[in-house]
């Protein structure tokens, strides 16, 4: 069955090590399927993140190739780049929004990579893609905050801008570097609420980092574990037995 | 951990008091080497006087060949500014280390603007009177790169402090540099450019009443014939009349930013 799909991303014996030396990952082979929804666990400094910049190239890897959708984005130059990245949205610890300005505006970034540069040098969005803004906002129910400045709304409302933002991309995948880390317990639920129903309803494909195994558990459909840039786990959530899981938590935490 | 008992004395800074006595000792240096003497200064207080009670008999009926001039300096201020904001905008992006990564870049344009901010106004509206000849040309000129020093360095500062998240997020989203630029750089440091503007406006009208004295244009023309032909109750009247106009563009100028941070 497998084997008739395409896989939206795949991972070809890559490694990355920073300039300062640091092994960030370490000949790392993944293969995920469109719709999956993926939840990266591992200690601090286990190289989570590294991992998620790599499927985007936020950074370059060291070795081996990065495959989105069947096409190398390692390899890829200038405006191929950016036209792969457009395809996949991406959520942050921090919401990373533009504080001063409207949530409208915010979402609407997302649509940026869809544009000529001299349109954008005017902000000359069309009406076809403000609506569509909108309903992002309509999917994280978030409508009446429309022209509301980003920074008067509460983080948890301020990530799911964010989701918002990435959903007006139209990606094919959301990568979610540790979502909810700066969230109470009642908006981590909504978060992670949306972007199941993101992965469910819109067949959206999700990669995320979480710090919680219990969130791992309720909400992936398959645990990658990560430990000192290898991967030591990977497998459906039914495999991620309490002594799979101690396995993926050994050794020191490491400073970020 | 054990609870310290008592709070520490904290070292005796003598990084601080040397740093002091050096400045203090320097001072007195500078002031004995090009021999500078207060009582100089209070020597010529009889003739100051003297002046002072001429000006004091303003010469209200000139008033009316002052308002062509003044208008004068003030679009010299307006357009100088413009002008020197307008090419600081792109030139503090290229000496941002947050927006231009190539360290070898960022230093020689920085090393380029630091030496234009050396260049007093003055000496920019000489420098330009000899190349563009007397008139407001000249003056516009010498703004416009001065601007262009003053709010370069302020812009650049402002940039580096803006919150990276949200370039981060455009660049993930496949924009390029100029879009990043635009959605992501743009609306978070807007308001401060356009205070420093202002700023920057009220720094003009004040040194462009000056430069006309250079022969830059502007009201500091007729102050200069003015002073030529010891003409104090006229002085006196241009002196009122520029401390009119700057304290009423201080304000406004001032309003406008409070309104704007
Ligand atoms: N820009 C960087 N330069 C050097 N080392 C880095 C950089 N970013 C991360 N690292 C290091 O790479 C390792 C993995 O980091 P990261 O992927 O951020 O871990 P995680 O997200 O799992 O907490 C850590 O040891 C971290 O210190
Ligand atoms: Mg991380």
């Amino acid at each position: 069955m497998a084997e008739t799909v395409k896989p939206v991303i795949e991972f070809d014996h890559v490694s990355k090590i920073y300039p300062n030396g640091v092994v960030g990952l370490k000949d790392i082979n993944l293969t995920i399927q469109p719709g999956e929804f993926v939840v990266v666990v591992g200690l601090s400094g286990a190289g989570k993140s590294t991992l998620m910049r790599a499927i985007n190239r936020l950074h370059d890897i060291s070795e081996g190739d990065v495959r989105i959708d069947g096409t190398s984005i390692t390899k890829a130059k200038g405006k191929q780049l950016l036209h792969i990245r457009r395809q996949i949205g991406m959520i942050f610890q921090n919401f990373n929004l533009v504080n001063r300005a409207t949530v409208l505006k915010n979402v609407l970034t997302g649509r940026v990579g869809y544009y000529p540069t001299w349109k954008m040098i005017f902000g000359l969005f069309s009406a076809e893609d403000k609506q569509r803004a909108y309903e992002a906002l309509g999917t994280v129910d978030l409508q009446d905050k429309v022209y509301t400045r980003a920074d008067q709304l509460s983080g948890g409302q301020q990530q799911r801008v964010s989701i918002a933002r990435a959903l007006t991309q139209t990606p094919q995948i959301i990568l979610a570097d540790e979502p909810i880390a700066s969230l109470d317990p009642q908006t981590t639920k909504r978060v992670m609420d949306d972007l199941r129903r993101i992965n469910q309803e819109m067949g959206i494909t999700v990669v995320a980092n979480l710090h919680s195994v219990e969130l791992a558990q309720e909400y992936a459909t398959r645990i990658i574990g990560i430990r000192a840039g290898e991967k030591v786990f990977d497998g459906p959530v039914a495999e991620a037995t309490d002594e799979a899981i101690a396995e993926i938590y050994s050794g020191e935490e490491q400073e970020v | 951990m054990t609870a310290p008992s008592s709070l520490p004395k904290r070292k005796l800074q003598w990084r601080k008091w040397a740093l002091s006595a050096f400045m203090v000792v320097g001072l007195i240096w500078s002031a004995w080497i090009t021999q500078a003497h207060m009582g100089m200064f209070f020597q010529n207080i009889g003739q100051f006087t003297v002046i002072f009670q001429e000006m004091a008999h303003v010469d209200w009926s000139y008033t009316y060949y002052t308002v062509d001039p003044m208008i004068q300096t003030l679009k010299m201020s307006i357009i100088g500014t413009l002008i020197g904001s307008a090419l600081a905008f792109p030139y503090a992006l290229l000496v941002s280390r947050n927006i231009v990564t190539n360290k070898v870049v960022v230093g020689i344009f920085r090393f380029i603007l630091n030496i234009v901010r050396t260049i007093p106004d003055l000496m920019l509206a000489a420098l330009f009177v000899a190349v563009v000849g007397i008139g407001p040309i000249a003056g516009i000129f010498a703004l416009a790169i001065f601007t262009f020093g003053m709010v370069g360095k302020l812009f650049y500062e402002a940039i580096e402090t803006i919150d990276p998240g949200p370039l981060e997020a455009l660049r993930a989203a496949g924009a390029g540099r100029i879009e990043i630029i635009r959605f992501a750089v743009v609306p978070q440091i807007a308001n401060y450019f356009i205070s420093y503007v202002l700023y920057a406006f009220e720094i003009n009208v004040r040194a462009s009443t000056v430069l006309g004295y250079m022969g830059a244009g502007g009201i500091g023309i007729y102050l200069q014939q003015a002073l030529s032909m010891f003409r104090y109750d006229r002085v006196g009247l241009i002196v009122l009349v520029i401390f009119a106009v700057v304290l009423v563009i201080d304000y406004i100028s001032g309003k406008a930013r409070e309104a704007l941070l």
